[in-house]
């Protein structure tokens, strides 16, 4: 057990590099970042002392060592437009993402799984169609829209629920139906499939045989062996909804790591940029080493 | 004395396909009943719907099924579940899957344990290590803590066998238990079974296709075809004197050391069971038969030989074929 998680942490360390790099060469790949912090009404003696100030005369691979020294000791640097340190602009705002990922996601599984199993125990039934007609539904549905309906029929016809904001816990209802939605379909087919093959499987008719209840054969032995694929999706899941909830920040006005994401790109703000990627990319990867180890508690044939 | 389990006129319908056309048979106590018959002839599909297993979308109808004297062929699935596992248990042909990959072996023994009798967890782990033991597995607490990954096919399937044991059952159903082992493995896990027979008193329903393994345990054989006993004798009868063409059909294709000449070739029987459809009149195996005549497709009464040899078959008992003559 423990070298197969040593093993899956180097793995995941070596992709964080990787990312850590890619993070700085695209920055530095979009154009001359000095001509356009400085602006376009900028003389070239403007646009020099910018590149003096923020060093970036100094050789490349100086700029990279330099900045993933700082990086590594959580120093991002400063943003060029905020005029704040970047570590705190995105410790403002990681819980507020934080909190609308996991509620999306608590959602997506409490509303997911029910009916990929539903679905599989009832497969070829009116139950199982009417599940994946959801299911395509889900996807089909673009998050933006399903947000200003969700904000017109709940926020401002009956009152029940704020339309934008951080106040309060009301405040993360809509905006993580609305993020589950994303996460739904792909969950509850993949729980169905997962579920109908387990329920086929010969294990399954031995615990029929054994006298278990239903709850029993369909959970402790049906669910516990499909749900191995589900934890992957799911990771993944969080993944996205953590980094690519923009629109739904920009929607429900949730100042979360999504939105920051989007001012940086639009002002050429790279330090916060880098940053942002890195964070997320770091959040990725330490869920799919998460991901790794769950499956590996789920099944033993795995921990080797 | 009744018997342990009393099964007339089974019939299983799965979709459009016959599997189980009529068959009765019964299991004493202490009495190893052996179903025999090639593949797809509905041995398995009749000991599955006996325990209530039959896959989504069959339909099973029955004159009597009776278990230790109680009519069960009513019984809903609560019923059932209080007597699979605890009173009537079943081990299957696949050991390398029967298992649950993500459980130990202790778990998933206790857990049937536990399901039906209120004992604590400890009594439940003591009562698997001692079956464990029982089955000649070495080392029960190691087992315990293993999963089944773990082991050997051998080895799960005597875990199989305990794990069936666990409630004290009065019938086990096993179906071709040692089909995917290697024969020294066989020979043990036979022998085992004849045991624990022995010392427990069980009623053994084993479906095989092996006519080897019927000859060293049954004390009874019921052989069918096409979904349907054709022939039902005492093991030493029915070696001794078969009566129904598809028996002494079978039976020419096992060879017999001293009987059977070098080089001569082994008998078989030409074609394949066939697939049945409901409404089916007359003998199955006519179309087979070496010895078909007009009567094989209309219908005909079961003969009977002595007081409990029966076949069924137009011919009168003790024929001589037309091959042989």
């Amino acid at each position: 057990m423990l070298r197969f998680f040593l093993r899956r942490f180097v793995v995941a360390v070596l992709v964080a590099l990787t990312v850590l790099t890619f993070a700085f060469l695209l920055t530095r790949l979009s154009g001359d970042l000095a001509i356009s912090i400085a602006g376009p009404n900028a003389s070239q003696a403007d646009i020099d002392t910018i590149r003096q100030v923020y060093g970036l005369n100094r050789p490349l691979w100086v700029q990279f060592f330099d900045w993933l020294g700082r990086a590594v000791q959580g120093d991002f640097g400063e943003s060029y437009f905020f005029r704040d340190r970047v570590s705190k602009l995105i410790g403002e705002r990681i819980p507020i993402t934080m909190s609308l990922g996991l509620t999306g996601l608590a959602i997506a599984l409490v509303v997911g799984l029910p009916l990929g199993i539903l679905a599989a125990v009832r497969e070829g039934s009116w139950v199982d169609r009417a599940v994946s007609l959801v299911a395509l539904i889900g996807q089909a549905m673009p998050s933006f829209w399903l947000g200003l309906i969700l904000m017109i029929v709940f926020g401002l016809k009956l009152g029940w629920l704020p339309i934008s904001g951080t106040g309060s816990w009301e405040h993360y209802v809509m905006p993580g139906v609305v993020l589950a939605f994303s996460a739904i379909p792909s969950l509850t087919r993949l729980t169905r499939s997962g579920m109908i093959e387990v329920l086929a499987s010969d294990y399954i008719r031995t615990a029929r045989a054994k006298g278990l209840t239903r709850f029993s054969i369909l959970v402790k032995h049906g669910f516990r062996n499909a749900a191995i694929p589900v934890v992957s999706i799911t990771a993944v899941q969080l993944g996205f909804m953590l980094g690519g909830s923009v629109v739904i920040e920009t929607v429900f006005a949730l100042h979360g790591v999504g939105f920051l994401a989007w001012e940086s790109i639009s002002k050429n703000d790279f330090p916060v940029v880098q940053a942002v990627v890195l964070v997320l990319a770091l959040l990725y990867i330490g869920l799919t080493l998460l991901a790794d180890l769950l499956n590996a508690v789920l099944d033993p044939r795995l921990r080797t | 004395m009744t018997a342990l389990l009393e099964v007339q006129d089974l019939r299983v319908t799965i979709g459009s396909t016959a599997a189980v056309r009529g068959t009765s048979l019964a299991v004493d106590k202490g009495e190893t009943h052996c179903l025999v018959g090639e593949s797809g002839c509905g041995k398995s599909i009749s000991a599955l719907s006996i325990m209530g297993l039959l896959p989504k979308g069959s339909v099973r109808e029955t004159r009597a099924l009776r278990f230790a004297g109680e009519e069960i062929g009513g019984h809903g699935e609560r019923e059932m579940e209080h007597l699979r596992g605890n009173r009537m248990a079943m081990i299957f042909q696949e050991p390398m899957t029967s298992l649950n990959p993500a459980y130990t072996v202790g778990s998933q023994m206790t857990e049937v344990l536990r399901r039906h009798r209120p004992v604590t967890r400890a009594a439940a782990v003591d009562r698997a290590a001692e079956l464990l033991a029982r089955v000649g597995i070495t080392a029960p607490g190691l087992r315990l803590g293993q999963f089944p990954h773990q082991l050997s096919g051998g080895l799960r399937q005597r875990v199989m066998i305990a794990m069936a044991l666990m409630c004290d059952p009065e019938l086990l159903i096993a179906d071709e238990p040692t089909t995917a082992l290697d024969v020294t493995v066989q020979a043990q896990i036979l022998r085992l079974l004849a045991e624990l027979q022995k010392d427990l008193g069980l009623g053994i329903l084993l479906i095989t296709h092996d006519l080897g393994i019927v000859a060293r345990v049954a004390d009874r054989v019921s052989v069918m075809y096409a979904g349907e006993v054709v022939e039902s004798a005492p093991t030493a009868e029915l070696f001794a004197a078969p009566e129904h063409p598809y028996t002494r059909g079978l039976l020419t294709c096992v060879p017999v050391p001293g009987k059977v000449k070098r080089d001569e070739p082994l008998g078989s029987i030409p074609g394949v069971v066939p697939r049945m459809q409901p409404g089916f009149t007359g003998c199955a195996f006519r179309d087979r038969c070496p010895e078909v005549t007009a009567a094989c497709s209309g219908s005909f009464p079961r003969r009977t030989i002595g007081n409990d040899h029966q076949f069924l078959c137009t011919l009168e008992p003790g024929w001589v074929g037309s091959a042989a003559a």
